[in-house]
Parts: structure tokens; C-alpha cells; sequence
């Protein structure tokens, strides 16, 4: 009889077990059918602003000049005279096989033109949201336990300095202060000319390419190349990431259970890294994922002032030639990325979150 | 006068609207940053009506002979490559910015809003299909949608304001859905709609002006997201186009000159950061005031 409440606890943490497993596996079906839907989105809007919004696209490709023979024939070959429905799974159909048409100023598939432009982006932001997060998260503790004082008023204003500065002024005055006038850091592009085409791209990320290759003088110049467009973009992740920690540290830092720890004697520093922070760290993942995603936006203004040969630069240069596959082609990998991202971080949140599984 | 305007049983319908905006209105003044983003946002109306009278000089009048000229007495924030004014062009871009903002903001809340309140007071499958589309947009990058659609549309300010109102509609739609599910149930809507009153009736009459306060909030924090795109689009030259003074633009034009004459784009990066800054701190101000229990999540 004894044994009875030892088992059924067993039980019980059995049951739990299955329902955390079963909740996890429905999070992850409404995300991927959430995120179907959301990519569906995405290519309908692409294919809108593609065929309809355009006068005539027919026109776009043959001029204005051509005879009614040969703007039928094109019509015909854009597959423009069946109905938009069939048009539109017809796109759907190219945009998964990987046909995202030929791009009219490189002309290169745009797809091709995608991969090789895309590590630039990646390793930009990715350096950019490091420094996000290093320097933003103590920044919002900071703010948080010394909520009224100097310190906490001046992350504030840093903070908002994040939603109100142009990404691209930014650019602009830092590369005339830190690199024209201070000489601190390397100008425009990825890397100076002379390294030019040296390193085989293995991953296309200049950083670790060239440590692969062990060729230091290269790292040493593209992280020269990148430390200040890295650390504009970081500067917005940053403002973000440290306006969300204040907030979600002063929520734990107001509830009872952090009184009793220091009325317990719990040394500060724990309270507030332990007691305080621990519990936060799920909802910051989410903050993260959010402006990393963000980043990968941002990045497109930033990559335009530093000639950073990134899709954002890419997207930029096309726009103003009109190159409307590539337009196109950039604007379904970033969103695609951007959603994909978003989404992750929004279902590891109801994975790891206990509050938000129920 | 106060003492009408604070009366607690208001005999008209004006007299408490005005009662209500006059404890806004005081609450917003005990917030000393609230009080800097309204000078500021009253400073830039002011510029925009006023521009003629305020500029020293005209916004396009070319100057050759004075190109590029430091700031100085004569020109307060220099001059540019073809050697016009800076400050006037800033103040005259006052106007440019003004109207984007609200026109965006006339065009994008009210869609917004009215899909909101549709799917909120109908729920089922209406709620459904306008839910998944707005959650469509919503997760979308804005700038890079607001790009590829002034792109298929061409460049321009009209454009450029359609392509920013596309991006920004979701989330008053979002609002309006919260808050008509919260009314949707009360008794004075079973009232209305007993009454005989039609669904759209109830929505417009009913529903949407309680959405009113938070939309307001949201707009003003919103405003600095609407100014840097706008000002991103003029910087990409598919925005305003010259020789109108964006500030956008502005910067773009400065860029060539930024290692030797920095003021070129650094000027209208002020006025941008500045105009920002106070929507912000406006916007902050009038949450705490209007929409409290909204606190520090945006």
C-alpha cells in the first residue's frame, strides 16, 4: 500500500512527459502549417507586385515600339494570356524548382546571384547581432537595477536613439568620423583589392574562409572591412535587445519571490543573475530571434553606404535599373528568411516556455 | 472655465469630450519628455506652414558662385553642391515629411482599423481569412516590401506613401480586432443592435471610436518607423524626387561630399533624428496617459 503514491507520482511525471511531448509536436505542426501559409504570403505578394501592379509588363520586356505581332508572341511566352490563377501556381511552381528568371544587369540567373551575394548579408548580421547581445543584454540589467539613476536614463535615450537615427545616416557618419577622419577602421567593400579573389569561397564568409585557408592577413582586413558596419547594425539590435531586457527585468525584479531572496541574504549579484535573470532568458531568445531577423532588413540601407556586396546591395542596384526578377528574387529571400526566423523563434518559445505550452 | 471643464457630471456631450481632453492634456504636462516630443512635433508644424516667412532663402534657388559653403552667419547649416540653403531646404522638407506621415497614417489606420473590427465583430471564418492575411503582412519586412512595391509602382512621393501605407496597415488591424472582442458582448452593443441597427452602424458608430485612444497611441509611436522609410525610400531616390527637399534625399545627395563637406548630409539627418525622437517621446507620453495597462511591449 505503501508504494502506491510512488507509483502514481511516476505515473503522473509519465503523463506529463507524453503531454509536453504531444504539446511540442502540435507547436511544431501549427508552426509548419502557420509558416506554409505565411510562405504562400509571401509568393502572392511577390507574383502581385510582379504581374498586376506593373501597367504592362509585356511592355516592360519588348518597349514600346514593338509591332502588335511581337507584343502577342511575348505575351504569349510570359504566359500572360491564361488565367492569374494558373499564372500564379505556375510562379510557385519556378520559385520552388529555383527559378527566379535571369536578372537584366548581371545577367546571371537570379538565383545564382542570390547564393553568391547572400554570406556577405549573413556574416554582416551575424557579427551585427553578436554585439547586439553582448553589449545589450548587460545594458538592460544595468538599466534595470539602477531603474531612475543616470545610467539607467542614459540606455533609455540610447535606446530610443535606435527607433529615431536613419540606419544609413548612421553608415554615412560613421565611416566619415571613424574611417576618414579617425582612420580607425578599413572604408567601403568587404574587403581591400589586393586580397581580391584570393580565397576560395568555401562557406562564402570571408572570416572563417580565410582561417581555413590560413591566410591572417585576410581575416585581419575583412574583420577591418566589417567592424564598422557590424557594429552600426549591432547598435540597433543593441537598442532593442537592451529596451526589452530593462523591461523584462524589471517585471521579475518587482515580484515577491527576489524580496525574499534578499531579505534572505542572497548576495546581489545573484539575486539578479540567478533569481531575476534566469527566468527571463526564454523570452529574450525570442527579442533576439526577432532582430536578428530585423538585422537582415537593416542591413540592406547599410550594405547600400558601405558597398558591401550583400543581397541588400544587390536588391539596392536593382531597384534602380528596374531589375525587377531580381527585385523580386531578393525581396522573396529576405522575407522568406526573415519569416522563417521569426517563426522559429516564436515556436522555440512555446517549446521552452512552460507558461506559454498550456 | 477649469472648474466646467473638470466638472464630474458633464451636462453635454462636448462639454465632457473637452473635459477629457483637458485631463489628457494635464496629465501629458506632469511628463517632462512627453512635453520635449510636443514642442518638437508643434516646432515642425510651425516650419511646414510657416516655411515661407521662416527660410532666409528659397529651397531651389541655385547659387553657384556660394557651392558647398560651411555653416556659417549667412547660412546657417551652409550650402549645397549647386550652392542652395540648407536650413531652408530643411525647413521647407518639414512640409514633405508632414505630409507623408499624415497621409500614410489617413490612409493606413482606417483600413487597418475597419478590418479589425470586421473580424473582431464577426469572428468565425471572417475573422479567420482577414486574421491570416493581416498575420501575413504583418510578418513580412517592411522596408523590403514597401521597396519591391515602389519599385513596380515607380519612383515618387505619392508612391512612396501608397507602398509605406501597404506595410503599416496590420497593426491597427490588430487593435481594433483586440479591442472590438472585448466590446462585442457588452450590453450597451446588445442595446444597439436591439435597437435595429445595422452591423456596420454598430462598427462604425460603436465600435470604432472606443479603438480611438489606442490608435492614437500607436499612430505617434509608429510615426518615427513611417519617417526613417520614407526617408530611406528618398535615400534609394525612389521617394520625392529632386529637386524637392526630402531629407532622404537630401542625405543621398550629401553623400559624395561626406569626407570633406560633412554638413551637405549630416543636416537633414538632425532634423530627421530630432522630428523621430519627438513622435517617440510623444508617443511614450500619451501610452502612459491613454493606454496604461499597454506598458513598455512594442
Amino acid at each position: 500500500m505503501s508504494f502506491e503514491p510512488v507509483e502514481s507520482a511516476a505515473e503522473a511525471r509519465g503523463d506529463q512527459l507524453a503531454d509536453r511531448v504531444l504539446g511540442s509536436m502540435a507547436a511544431l505542426f501549427r508552426f509548419a502549417l502557420v509558416t506554409t501559409g505565411t510562405f504562400l504570403g509571401l509568393l502572392a505578394i511577390t507574383f502581385f507586385i510582379g504581374r498586376v501592379v506593373p501597367i504592362d509588363p509585356v511592355l516592360a520586356v519588348v518597349g514600346d515600339r514593338a509591332s502588335n505581332e511581337v507584343y502577342e508572341a511575348a505575351r504569349q511566352a510570359m504566359g500572360l494570356d491564361r488565367p492569374l490563377i494558373v499564372q500564379f501556381f505556375t510562379y510557385v511552381g519556378d520559385v520552388f524548382t529555383g527559378n527566379l528568371g535571369m536578372s537584366i544587369s548581371t545577367g546571371r540567373p537570379v538565383v545564382e546571384d542570390l547564393a553568391r551575394f547572400f554570406p556577405a548579408t549573413l556574416e554582416m548580421a551575424t557579427i551585427g547581432i553578436l554585439i547586439g547581445v553582448l553589449l545589450g543584454v548587460p545594458m538592460g540589467v544595468l538599466a534595470a537595477t539602477r531603474q531612475g539613476t543616470w545610467t539607467d536614463q542614459l540606455i533609455r535615450v540610447l535606446g530610443l536613439l535606435g527607433y529615431s537615427v536613419p540606419a544609413f545616416w548612421l553608415g554615412l557618419v560613421g565611416l566619415a568620423v571613424f574611417y576618414a577622419g579617425l582612420g580607425w577602421v578599413a572604408g567601403p567593400g568587404r574587403i581591400d583589392i589586393f586580397y581580391d579573389g584570393i580565397l576560395d569561397p568555401v562557406t562564402g564568409l570571408y572570416l572563417i574562409d580565410s582561417v581555413i585557408a590560413g591566410e591572417w592577413d585576410i581575416f585581419w582586413n575583412a574583420l577591418d572591412h566589417l567592424l564598422l558596419p557590424a557594429s552600426i547594425l549591432g547598435f540597433f539590435s543593441l537598442a532593442y535587445i537592451a529596451r526589452m531586457t530593462r523591461s523584462f527585468m524589471l517585471d521579475q525584479l518587482g515580484h515577491e519571490y527576489v524580496t525574499t531572496a534578499r531579505v534572505k541574504g542572497v548576495p546581489e549579484r545573484r539575486v539578479i543573475w540567478r533569481h531575476a535573470f534566469y527566468p527571463i532568458r526564454i523570452q529574450l531568445i525570442t527579442v533576439i530571434g526577432l532582430s536578428y531577423a530585423a538585422l537582415l532588413e537593416g542591413s540592406v540601407m547599410i550594405e547600400t553606404v558601405f558597398s558591401w556586396p550583400g543581397i541588400g546591395n544587390y536588391l539596392t542596384n536593382a531597384l534602380l535599373t528596374a531589375d525587377m526578377n531580381a527585385v523580386l528574387g531578393a525581396t522573396l529571400v529576405i522575407g522568406a528568411v526573415f519569416i522563417l526566423i521569426n517563426k522559429i523563434s516564436d515556436v522555440l518559445y512555446r517549446i521552452l516556455d512552460p507558461r506559454a505550452r498550456r | 472655465m477649469i472648474a466646467w471643464l473638470l466638472d464630474d457630471s458633464p451636462t453635454s456631450r462636448l462639454q465632457a469630450t473637452l473635459g477629457r481632453s483637458y485631463r489628457v492634456f494635464t496629465a501629458l504636462m506632469r511628463n517632462p519628455l512627453a512635453v520635449v516630443g510636443a514642442v518638437i512635433i508643434l516646432v515642425l508644424i510651425a516650419m511646414a506652414v510657416f516655411a515661407p516667412w521662416i527660410a532666409p532663402y528659397s529651397p531651389v534657388g541655385q547659387d553657384l558662385a556660394n557651392r558647398l559653403m560651411p555653416p556659417s552667419a549667412d547660412h546657417l547649416m551652409g550650402t549645397d553642391e549647386l550652392g542652395r540653403d540648407i536650413f531652408s531646404r530643411v525647413v521647407y522638407g518639414a512640409r514633405i515629411t508632414l505630409l507623408i506621415v499624415t497621409m500614410v497614417a489617413v490612409i493606413a489606420a482606417p483600413i487597418g482599423l475597419i478590418v479589425g473590427a470586421v473580424s473582431g465583430y464577426f469572428g468565425g471564418w471572417t475573422d479567420r481569412i482577414l486574421m491570416g492575411l493581416t498575420d501575413i503582412f504583418l510578418s513580412m519586412p517592411k522596408l523590403i516590401l514597401a521597396l519591391a512595391f515602389v519599385a513596380a509602382l515607380g519612383p515618387g512621393i505619392e508612391n512612396a506613401i501608397i507602398a509605406i501605407a501597404i506595410t503599416a496597415w496590420p497593426v491597427y488591424a490588430r487593435i481594433a480586432r483586440a479591442e472590438t472582442i472585448t466590446f462585442r458582448d457588452a450590453e450597451f452593443i446588445a442595446a444597439v443592435r436591439l435597437q435595429g441597427a445595422s452591423p456596420a452602424r454598430v462598427i462604425l458608430r460603436h465600435v470604432l471610436p472606443l479603438c480611438a485612444s489606442s490608435t492614437i497611441v500607436r499612430v505617434t509611436l509608429d510615426m518615427a518607423g513611417i519617417i526613417l522609410t520614407a526617408a530611406g525610400l528618398g535615400f534609394l531616390g525612389l521617394g520625392a524626387q529632386p529637386p524637392l527637399p526630402e531629407w532622404g534625399a537630401m542625405i543621398s545627395r550629401g553623400r559624395t561630399f561626406i569626407l570633406d563637406q560633412w554638413w551637405v548630409a549630416t543636416m537633414p539627418g538632425f532634423a530627421i533624428i530630432l522630428v523621430s525622437l519627438g513622435f517617440c517621446f510623444l508617443g511614450d507620453g500619451l501610452r502612459d496617459v491613454l493606454d496604461p495597462k499597454q506598458g513598455d511591449k512594442s
